[in-house]
């Protein structure tokens, strides 16, 4: 016989060393085959798609309390909202906070006054890449794929607060007690109210959208005509000539949520 | 057959002791418990199945609404006898079924279910005169 048992054993453990090692290896080239970045595909196509985007001139509003307070009593009374005192507890769908709480990014240590003594209105951004809904265990919370609205089912949330730690903008509140004894403004027959233990959040008015009328924030400001809302994937609306004609901030731009929530100031 | 004069009276008191429900049900004046619900106050004759469907159906067809409005952007109307509603609870069914008391708890009561859509919906009585005057 001519192989001798010494290279007879050598080929032996090379067979081996690669029949151990070949799962690996083959998983190892399926993932560098597979590594897109999970994150592009919701910046792809929109052509056909809307996309609902509300624009803020804050200028109409630096000293306008008053305004800023008819859009959240529009708000409440439209959607039943209850009031609490202790702001932990406080339900809130549209809201107003100072400049280096709206945008702690964008602050800086000589701002204009107008910016330092005002409030700025703050609702839910609408994100394009929303953090609730990626989080919301039941699918309570999701992105209507036909208008871009972030949207939610009460029917659905079980009240676990992952969206409320997903969001990065304060826009959902969690109803710690029963809301419906703490409704201080006339009732809104035509909507619900919510029970104690779901999350809530600006639904950007998708039932009055649907009866083909303005957001109640939008009309509620009309008088000084601070609010512009509109299809942002439509170039010919209102809502991209105001965008297109002036400079706008966003909130946390850079985490890239992709706020839909736009705010000249 | 020993004992005759003992077991044959006894298995005739038996037969009728065991059979006392049906007995005392079919010759006593009390009249079923099944649960009879109102009709509209209104007068409407028609909802949108008829009356056997939705006995049957209603939850069902509950869902399917709070998914097309809430989930598939389809918060469509539904037209009966000309007249249009838009889709839901608060919306439409409760527009001409106004006396919740004697339509929906009547039934729910007595099969002893407790659907959770008042915890947020509106009753008739509560759109009318508001949450705290209703309560």
């Amino acid at each position: 016989m001519d192989t001798k048992r010494r290279t007879f054993l050598k080929a032996a453990g090379v067979a081996a060393l690669a029949g151990i090692s070949a799962p690996a290896v083959s998983k190892l080239a399926e993932a560098s085959a597979s590594a897109v970045p999970a994150v592009a595909e919701n910046s792809g196509g929109t052509a056909g798609k809307m996309r609902y985007g509300m624009v803020i001139d804050m200028r109409k509003l630096y000293d306008r309390p008053d305004i800023q307070e008819k859009m959240a009593a529009a708000c409440r009374y439209v959607h039943n909202i209850p009031t609490f005192d202790d702001p932990k507890s406080e339900i809130k769908w549209i809201w107003s906070a100072p400049y280096e709480q709206a945008f702690p990014e964008q602050s800086s240590t000589h701002n204009a006054d107008v910016i330092e003594e005002s409030q700025f209105i703050l609702l839910c951004n609408h994100c394009d890449n929303p953090p609730c809904v990626r989080v919301c265990p039941t699918q309570a919370t999701f992105k209507m794929e036909h208008n871009g609205i972030v949207a939610m089912d009460y029917h659905r949330c079980i009240g676990c607060r992952f969206c409320m730690m997903a969001c990065p903008y304060g826009a959902r509140s969690f109803n710690w007690f029963e809301p419906r004894p703490h409704i201080a403004q006339e009732i809104n027959p035509e909507f619900p109210t919510r029970m104690r233990g779901v999350v809530e959040k600006c639904n950007f008015c998708a039932e009055r959208l649907a009866r083909g009328e303005k957001p109640a924030c939008q009309v509620a400001a009309a008088e000084v005509g601070a609010i512009y809302f509109g299809d942002l994937n439509d170039p010919e609306s209102e809502v991209r000539k105001v965008l297109a004609e002036n400079p706008t901030i966003q909130r946390k731009p850079n985490l890239g949520t992709k706020p839909s929530v736009f705010y000249i100031v | 057959m020993y004992n005759k004069g003992l077991i044959v009276p006894g298995l005739i008191i038996l037969v009728l002791l065991v059979t006392f429900p049906f007995w005392f049900d079919a010759f006593s004046a009390t009249k079923s418990t099944d649960p009879t619900v109102e009709p509209p106050p209104g007068g409407e004759q028609h909802c949108i199945y008829p009356a056997d469907e939705m006995r049957a159906e209603h939850m069902v067809i509950l869902n399917e609404w709070r998914d097309d409005v809430l989930r598939n952007g389809n918060r469509g109307t539904v037209t009966v006898d000309g007249k249009v509603y838009g889709k839901g609870l608060q919306l439409a069914c409760m527009k001409c079924h106004t006396n919740k008391e004697e339509f929906c708890d009547r039934c729910h009561t007595y099969a002893s279910v407790t659907p959770y859509c008042w915890d947020c919906h509106l009753t008739p009585t509560q759109q009318k005169a508001g949450l705290k005057e209703a309560n």
